[in-house]
């Protein structure tokens, strides 16, 4: 029962909750696998739309079609090459700081429904919305705290208590602060690359960004800080839609609740995570999932 | 012995000779240069003295000194510095980060390869032209600073290229991805990140610029000198108008620099001024390895703090 206070006032009646409801399947309608079962879909957080991209004349990304779930994590997975990085790198507008590369289609950022890749869109804007973790741990040399810091200052925060605050906050988010807290001032690179790859995280986090971007971010870390990654980008959901590029499917099927297994730049299957790995779709995916190449 | 342990003989036999062959020519470099310094030294070691630090210049040679000559050297130092380090920082900063690659900057980039190959008598005509004449500088500290500063501008641009391109593409996408722009990515990050490369080569082209005399020549440097350039802010003589000297007065002033001083020395009759000259070419060392050891001792602190 709730009591008294907040949230009594506008608790939405049950037709409310069914209108709500109907209106989310209605959004996942062109993906009948999301929209039909048990579970109401999440609300999207970002709609790509034939995304295409080129790489001079050699086309990477070939009309690809994804719904991101909101505060949900959604995982890029296939073979090397497949253009799941090159998609992911299209979230941030990463592409525009090298030449000779163009995008067609759109990615709907939601609820501002901002198109990510329309070239009036500042994409200074949408790095300072969208975050990324890099594959290889790549703090700054600097400070442990400036690392985290910097988003910050940036985004145009000035006070020091202020910045302080937001900095403990954004490393004990990322599950690091009983490891650092003593060594602020410390460079960074002192760090492991498990605790060094959190910092980046946390790097990531401090500005409270809408979505947080992974490109393998496992790939050159040994098991264990593994292991505190994958349960880390598990708690981030809570607050942050993440999207996840990986080649491990152990590790998609561990941390995803969505799942796009892409092949030669294009979107072969989305669907929830279980069902792409228990139940896949189309062969070409039930093969890559069992290993027969890739 | 089977045919494979006889290869490995041989090659190791390889080995060897190119570690004898290597060895030997390092030895025969440096022991040429060891004779060279152990004749200045022998020659001019004796002559040093705080009277001949000091003292000015003079006809009579055990009373002539390097005094103009090291204040001279000083200041033209100062307006080489501060003219090529900004300019050729910017220019290193705007060629490896901002400009896009096409024939324009490609022109550029071969010209400034080029003008760090330009014999530096050519630098000393163009300066005669455009400094002292169409500026009209005159013979002055600035002119000759401004001078020297073309000539090691190249070699600072270069420098901060190097020091930029060897900063990981990794750093920058990271800093980008914080939403940083252009600018910032170069002010919080790539300039911090590469000062010790900058510094580096700015040292090393500094040490050349206090070596070089043919283009200060050209441009008219005295090599006689008897007074000090005006020190900022002291006071002026009374018949000069009283007062206090303004503090850029200093740049319009006539000046030598040592190694100008050495080569009039040189040209004189007689072992004695030959002896100065001597000497003078033993500060002069000291100057350039100094510098030289400061660029090593920055290089290496800077090495130890940035790691990636």
């Amino acid at each position: 029962m709730v009591t008294a206070g907040l949230g009594t006032m506008d608790r939405p009646g049950a037709e409310q909750v069914e209108v709500r409801e109907a209106a989310l399947r209605e959004a996942w309608s062109a993906w009948p696998g999301v929209a039909s079962g048990r579970h109401i879909p999440p609300p999207i957080k970002a709609d790509v739309r034939s995304l295409s991209f080129w790489y001079g004349k050699v086309q990477a990304v070939k009309n690809v079609s994804i719904p991101i779930a909101d505060r949900r994590v959604t995982a890029l997975i296939g073979p090397s090459g497949c253009g799941k990085t090159t998609l992911l790198r299209c979230f941030n507008r990463m592409h525009d700081l090298y030449r000779n590369t163009r995008y067609e289609g759109q990615i709907v950022l939601h609820p501002s429904s901002t198109d990510i890749i329309d070239r009036r869109v500042n994409p200074i804007e949408m790095r300072m919305r969208i975050g990324m973790v890099f594959q290889k741990p790549n703090p700054f040399p600097k400070s442990i705290f400036e690392n985290v810091a910097f988003g910050l200052r940036m985004k145009g925060f000035r006070g020091r208590s202020e910045i302080a605050d937001r900095v403990e906050a954004a490393i004990r988010a990322a599950a690091l602060w009983d490891e650092v807290s003593d060594r602020l001032r410390k460079p960074a690179y002192d760090l492991s690359g498990g605790q060094q790859q959190r910092l980046c995280i946390a790097r990531a986090l401090a500005t409270e960004p809408e979505m947080v971007l992974f490109d393998e971010p496992t790939s050159a870390l040994d098991p264990v800080a593994t292991a505190r990654i994958e349960e880390l980008v598990q708690s981030l959901k809570e607050r942050v839609t993440v999207l996840i590029v990986t080649h491990n499917m152990q590790q998609a099927g561990r941390v995803s609740d969505f799942t796009a297994f892409m092949y030669l730049g294009e979107m072969v299957e989305f669907d929830r995570t279980e069902k792409v790995f228990q139940n896949p779709g189309k062969q070409l995916t039930e093969q890559y999932i069992s290993g027969r190449f890739g | 012995m089977t045919p494979i342990e006889r290869t490995i003989r041989f090659r190791r036999y390889q080995d060897l000779g190119f570690q004898v062959l290597g060895a030997s020519l390092t030895v025969i470099a440096l022991l040429v240069l060891g004779a060279l310094l152990l004749d200045l030294a022998k020659t001019g070691l004796g002559r040093l003295s705080w009277s001949f630090l000091t003292s000015f210049p003079s006809r009579k040679a055990e009373q002539a000194g390097i005094a103009s000559a090291i204040v001279g050297s000083f200041y033209v130092m100062i307006v080489t510095a501060f003219t090529a380090i900004p300019l050729g920082v910017a220019a290193g900063v705007y060629l490896e980060e901002y400009s896009r690659r096409n024939w324009f900057t490609a022109v550029i980039e071969i010209n400034i390869a080029n003008l760090a190959g330009v014999p530096s008598i050519v630098y000393g005509l163009m300066a005669l032209s455009l400094f002292v004449y169409t500026f009209g500088l005159g013979e002055s500290i600035l002119a000759g600073g401004l001078t020297l500063a073309l000539l090691i501008l190249p070699i600072v641009i270069v420098a901060t290229r190097e020091a930029l391109r060897s900063i990981p593409q990794h750093i920058r996408e990271a800093a980008y991805a914080m939403g940083a722009t252009r600018w910032q990515v170069v002010r919080y990050h790539l300039l911090p990140y590469s000062t010790g490369g900058i510094a580096t080569g700015v040292i090393i082209a500094l040490s050349r610029a206090i070596g070089e005399t043919a283009p200060l020549i050209t441009i008219g440097a005295l090599t006689f000198i008897a007074f000090l350039p005006p020190t900022p802010l002291t006071p002026r003589p009374e018949e000069d108008g009283g007062g206090l000297y303004g503090p850029f007065e200093w740049l319009d002033s006539g000046f030598t620099v040592l190694p100008i001083q050495m080569f009039n020395w040189v040209s004189r009759p007689g072992d004695a001024f030959l002896t100065n000259a001597a000497a003078a070419g033993i500060v002069l060392i000291v100057a350039t390895l100094g510098l030289n050891a400061l660029a090593i001792v920055v290089r290496n602190r800077m090495r130890r703090r940035i790691r990636w």
